[in-house]
């Protein structure tokens, strides 16, 4: 997100699900459309079969490449040669957009300088794809009318994730294929509320709707509606926690419904943070992996145990609503963090608002300090204008997309139409940089990460569901039939996987849906997890880590045929 | 524009509109079964028949362009007799057995030979007895049950664009399969469940679940990745019996194999149902009262600020959790503790 916020000064979907059926061509790259977003998948399907053309940019031949053009097999970790040679063959060819680019961007002449030497000979050199394919898209792209750019974690868990990232908004703004209705830079979320936890302000440098927590006059305003003195301070991000954790300096960790020690990259690594705390508290719906950790665990409610509100991938606010009650003695999470706060003596959760001159229900007096799901969202819409607009009874009818400032105000489909926050974005020149981890003769194939369609995250929702689980209920990983023969592996053989941090054994998978050299794991399953594995390399903007690319090594296990 | 007459009533129509969509524009309920708004017109099933005047024979409404100037009439003592005769066709080929069947009250067939009051058959005869084939775990295929109206292949088709089944055979032996009856290359996503008008095609895992009766629907959104689609939960005293999803949403109704048929992890017995406490390092995590939970936390996370400072404790919010409830854990870390040490996992 710190990339797209940079050059645009928003870090969302630029634009919507529905408009990708009006796109001329789509270039989905770093993400593996049909098994992580089916939904939205069926969208790009059917923009094909309306007459779009469609490149796939992945390492692997994903199920969506059946539905593609043109297929770029790149290597693991080369996208910014790949995307600088495709702007290279676009402003060679006279294909860019000058008309947008004069109007509203700014330093192109420095850019178009750096991409002098990216000639499509030497991204085939760089990235594997061949000159005439780079070419090709590069053609495919630039000569559409309205063309969308689509990525996931494939282009964001690197180490050079923000420059990734940069490298994809400088392509939309070359051909002006970003502030228009099918166009645009369009992350697709991982996770049902990703989107709207970045919105709330889950984050260590920034308050609700992205407001800088170092600006005076935002604090005050912060300060005023929740009646109390605020840091200033920037906070540690979740992988700086790891190593502030390891050094002793954070000891005490409240997760609230994740499951770190499973899914974050160098497991054993954020393992031995987690052990390192004076106090972890969990709240979760299952004893995770995480929560075995943990000195305190607390029962939470799960999505259909509770009303509130989803912000999806395109910017829609949707009502959750609850159709259950809790098992057990469980709680909703507000419930929860509500006796916490009046716990920790915090007994003015309400007063400041109502000094404001907003109602609040007089009847809860009992416990003074827990919000319900209006009333929070209320106090959210105070603070941020890009959901003021918004109330439950409007949400009834169905989802807003945000910026909606204003009751009257039908939401935004399509963001920049007349202008970027940041004013005139620049291009910004970049020099690709390597992959963290590269192969070398003790650990020669690149291992990249993902999911797979029938299982989700860390597991520990879908392995419960049984159906699921009864169609992919092992770990595997998929070799190339040329690796695999030299390695002597045939389908269904037991191997080991080792990389510099950890070893797992798992089934291989042996085809062509990699590349030779390249593997894949599915990170879901805890007997295998895929993360002992990974590289906690980190973005140094963004500060993700690097799992979609490190090195390992495949050992058969038993006598070699 | 263009302007024709339905039943006597005029209605202006975009050209290219068919006169079942207009019909419906006015209201007017022409029955059909093999008729879906999101997919291509079929005119299989002949039941939306109508007569146009100018028009020897009746027509079926969804695939005739609306015209101008056409007056067209959607009911007739005629058209009520061949409709009728239709439906009298297909259940003379049609398990009777209603009672015990997943689709009971929500079967457009059903309903549609309820509406035509036929309890007796004259066409009494041979009938179809398919093989069932039901090695996976998601969907069960009563195939005797198919009235061959092509939804399911043409939204595998259409839309899923998987094509992991087609029509197969003549005439009675016709039947939909897998391609040349072997291997189903299938995604699992339930489309074709969420479309077929009998109880041909239902979910394995809602079978011998509650039917309609005290089932609640609840409209939410699902909880798996950020496509947001729209979800209709069905329980019956707070248990999940089955995921839907309206047609009339963002996402048009369709969903994955994990919206869909994902949702046992909810009633799951692992569920956490009571706080745990680990009362010493090393020792195993205890049930324990709310009150303790709260006191224990409340007590460290002090301890731990009046020692070290605000800055030495950090919250991971998540991306599961609502809005209301990330808004509140991060003002719970900022205004209440004292610190933005605060993230999540997913970070982008």
């Amino acid at each position: 997100m710190a990339g797209l916020a940079t050059v645009f000064g928003s870090g969302a979907m630029s634009n919507s699900v529905a408009e990708i059926e009006r796109t001329d061509a789509l270039f989905v790259i770093g993400s593996n459309t049909t098994e992580n977003h089916p939904i939205i998948a069926l969208r790009m399907k059917q923009a094909v079969r309306n007459g779009a053309k469609l490149i796939v940019a992945d390492p692997r031949t994903i199920p969506l490449v059946k539905f593609a053009h043109l297929h770029l097999r790149h290597r693991p970790g080369t996208d910014i040669t790949l995307l600088n040679t495709i702007m290279h063959v676009i402003v060679r060819e006279g294909l860019e957009d000058r008309e947008f680019i004069e109007a509203r961007t700014t330093d192109f002449e420095t850019f178009q300088k750096n991409l002098e030497n990216f000639t499509p000979e030497y991204g085939e050199k760089i990235t594997g794809v061949p000159a005439r394919d780079i070419i090709e898209a590069a053609r495919i792209y630039a000569t559409a009318g309205r063309a969308g750019i689509y990525y996931t974690m494939g282009i964001t868990q690197h180490s050079m994730g923000t420059d990734n990232v940069i490298s994809l908004a400088n392509l939309a703004l070359l051909t002006g294929n970003i502030g228009r209705e099918a166009t645009g830079v369009n992350p697709l979320r991982g996770q049902n509320n990703v989107q709207g936890c970045c919105d709330m302000g889950c984050s260590p440098n920034v308050f609700p709707g992205y407001q800088s927590l170092t600006d005076p006059e935002v604090r005050e305003r912060f300060e005023e509606v929740w009646g109390t003195r605020l840091p200033d301070k920037i906070g540690l991000t979740a992988s700086e926690m790891i190593e502030a954790m390891l050094a002793g300096s954070l000891k005490g960790l409240y997760v609230m419904g994740e499951n770190p020690a499973m899914s974050d990259p160098n497991t054993t690594h954020t393992l031995e943070a987690f052990r390192k705390l004076d106090f972890l508290v969990v709240q979760d719906i299952f004893l995770t992996e995480t929560a075995e950790l943990a000195d305190v665990v607390l029962p939470a409610a799960s999505f259909a145990e509770k009303d509130g509100t989803f912000t999806n991938s395109e910017r829609r606010v949707q009502m959750v609503r609850k159709a259950l009650s809790t098992p057990g003695r469980a709680k909703d999470d507000l419930w929860i963090l509500g006796n916490l706060t009046a716990r920790m003596g915090f007994n003015h959760v309400f007063e400041s608002i109502r000094a404001l001159g907003y109602k609040v229900p007089e009847d809860n007096d009992a416990k003074q300090t827990i919000m319900t799901p209006e009333q929070a969202f209320l106090e959210a819409g105070l603070l941020w204008p890009g959901i003021r607009g918004m109330t439950y009874q409007r949400l009834k009818n169905g989802g807003i997309q945000w910026p909606c400032p204003s009751q009257g105000h039908p939401g935004t489909p399509y963001l920049f139409r007349d202008s970027f926050p940041v004013g005139r974005p620049a291009f910004r020149s970049i020099t690709p940089t390597e992959s963290d981890e590269l192969v070398d003769s003790d650990y020669p194939y690149v291992l990249t990460t993902g999911r797979i369609l029938f299982q989700y995250h860390t597991g520990s929702m879908t392995r419960r569901s049984k159906a699921l689980e009864t169609v992919a209920p092992c770990p595997f990983i998929e070799i190339n039939h040329r690796d695999a023969a030299l390695l002597e592996i045939l389908d269904e053989d037991p191997v080991t996987v080792t990389s510099r941090r950890g070893t797992i054994s798992l089934i291989a998978r042996v085809g062509d849906r990699v590349g030779p050299g390249v593997v894949f794991i599915p990170f879901h399953y805890r007997e295998a997890a895929a993360n002992l594995l990974t590289n906690n390399a980190l973005d140094p903007i963004c500060k993700i880590a690097e799992a979609k690319v490190c090195a390992v090594r495949i050992d058969k296990v038993g006598p070699t045929a | 524009m263009i302007s024709l007459t339905i039943d006597g009533r005029e209605v202006s129509v975009f050209e290219g509109t068919s006169v079942l969509e207009a019909a419906r524009i006015l209201e007017i309920d022409i029955p059909t079964l093999c008729h879906d708004p999101r997919l291509k017109p079929f005119g299989g099933c002949r039941l939306c028949i109508v007569e146009i005047r100018g028009m020897a024979r009746p027509v079926t409404a969804c695939t005739t362009p609306a015209i101008g100037g056409m007056v067209v009439t959607t009911t007739s003592e005629r058209l009520y007799r061949l409709r009728r005769t239709i439906i009298e066709l297909l259940l003379s080929d049609h398990p009777n057995d209603c009672m015990v069947c997943a689709r009971a009250g929500d079967c457009t067939l059903q309903e549609q030979a309820y509406f035509y009051k036929l309890r007796l058959n004259r066409f009494t005869g041979e009938m179809r007895d398919h093989d069932r084939v039901d090695a996976n775990p998601f969907i069960k295929r009563e195939m005797n049950k198919c009235i061959l109206c092509g939804l399911c292949v043409r939204v595998c088709d259409e839309v899923q664009g998987v094509n992991a089944i087609d029509f197969a055979f003549r005439g009675f032996n016709a039947r939909v399969t897998p391609p040349f009856e072997k291997d189903l290359d299938c995604e699992f996503c339930g489309q074709c469940v969420a479309v077929c008008p009998t109880g041909a095609l239902t979910g394995k895992v809602w079978a011998g679940e509650a039917r309609q009766k005290d089932v609640k629907m609840t409209d939410t959104v699902c909880s798996y990745c950020g496509c947001g689609c729209n979800i209709t939960l069905h329980t019956v005293r707070d248990r999940v019996v089955r995921i839907t999803s309206r047609p009339d949403t963002h996402n048009r109704g369709w969903l994955c194999a994990k919206g869909r048929f994902g949702y046992e992890f909810i009633n799951h017995p692992d569920r956490l149902k009571t706080p745990l406490i680990r009362r010493k390092k090393g020792g195993n995590l205890e049930p324990a009262a709310w009150e303790d939970a709260f006191d224990l936390i409340a007590g460290q996370f002090t301890r731990i600020k009046e020692e070290s400072g605000p800055d030495a404790l950090g919250g991971l919010a998540s991306a599961r959790c609502t809005n209301e409830e990330n808004y509140v854990f991060q003002k719970f870390f900022r205004a209440v503790i004292g610190t933005n040490n605060i993230d999540h996992c997913a970070r982008y």
